[in-house]
């Protein structure tokens, strides 16, 4: 249960602006499963150099699956989600947005621009722990994820 | 157990699946899951539009919250079914995960660039089975935030 599909590490990229919020994911990953890479991009523009292998990401891997956060500098995530789903080389990754929004607004634009699941963060350690073990248990163990090297790899956004 | 939905109302799943084996299975897991589910079914891609569309039978069908789609069906086909879910900007929002015997890389690679929310794999062995359809529950109809019912029907 902690290793990944074919036995790979499993490349998670976070995209998240808050230094607590990245040292608690990542805290709360390492506890879950210890096979996890988790990347993170710090604004919607490096997220993005990540993804296409731009610099300073030249040797990214492909994410497993993004998580996602919806208010970041430089490139908002709305807007990086869009990107990502109009992207014929990266719509297939799995995209989760992972927020401290509840807004109904944000909600429902999240599915319409297609992400693939909307999480919202809880305010208590405890709940947040438990929602990354979820988010392990049902996309890192679960669910099949799309190939690392599909033939779309490396088309640019 | 959190049994049920967000809102304190049953949570409407809707299952497009033709082989009775695989519906009874998969009401049979549910019900232990969480009770406060209801499963619809539709044999078909054809039933599967008509009830989404409140069309012909199924004029009173309510919004799912949830579709779990298999890819091989008579009539219309799995693909094309989410195909146009994912093309209706009333339908998209509804979350629709891809529930079949297919590992063929080509079917998750379609499914994933059709929009699909995920791609999840049957196992064969019933207990196996049984573990993956509590853990559509305890994701997709406990942690995950669901949009609200028919926000633009």
């Amino acid at each position: 249960m902690t290793i990944g599909n074919g036995g790979m590490p499993k490349e998670v990229l976070l995209v998240e602006d808050n230094p607590g919020d990245i040292r608690l994911t990542r805290e709360a990953f390492r506890e879950t499963n210890a096979s996890i890479h988790l990347h993170v991009a710090y604004d919607g523009v490096d997220a993005l150099a990540f993804l296409t292998q731009q610099p300073p990401h030249v040797d990214a891997p492909r994410p497993g699956i993004i998580l996602l956060d919806l208010n970041l500098p430089k490139i908002d995530g709305r807007e990086l989600l869009a990107q990502i789903k109009q992207n014929a080389g990266l719509k297939s990754i799995p995209t989760v947005i992972l927020t401290t929004s509840d807004a109904e607004e944000d909600i429902v634009k999240s599915y319409q621009l297609h992400a693939n699941c909307y999480l919202t963060k809880p305010g208590k350690l405890e709940a947040f722990e438990s929602l990354v073990k979820g988010i392990n248990d049902f996309w890192l163990t679960a669910a099949t994820l799309p190939p690392a090297d599909p033939p779309q790899h490396g088309i640019s956004a | 157990m959190k049994t049920i939905g967000q809102s304190g109302t049953p949570i409407e799943v809707l299952l497009v699946e033709d082989s009775p084996g695989d519906v009874r299975l998969t009401r049979e897991a549910f019900r232990e899951a969480n009770n406060a589910i209801h499963l619809h079914v539709a044999a078909d891609g054809v039933e599967a539009m008509a009830f989404l569309t409140h069309t012909g039978d199924h004029v009173r069908a309510p919004r799912p919250d949830l579709i779990l789609l298999d890819l091989n069906l008579p009539k219309m086909d799995g693909r094309e079914v989410l195909a146009h879910i994912k093309d209706d900007i009333t339908l998209k929002t509804i979350p629709t995960v891809i529930l079949t015997t297919s590992d063929a890389e080509l079917d998750i690679v379609k499914s994933y660039q059709l929009h699909a929310n995920c791609y999840l794999t049957k196992p064969v062995q019933l207990d196996a089975f049984e573990s993956l359809v509590k853990s559509i529950n305890d994701f997709w109809l406990i942690k995950v935030k669901l949009p609200q019912k028919a926000p633009c029907v």
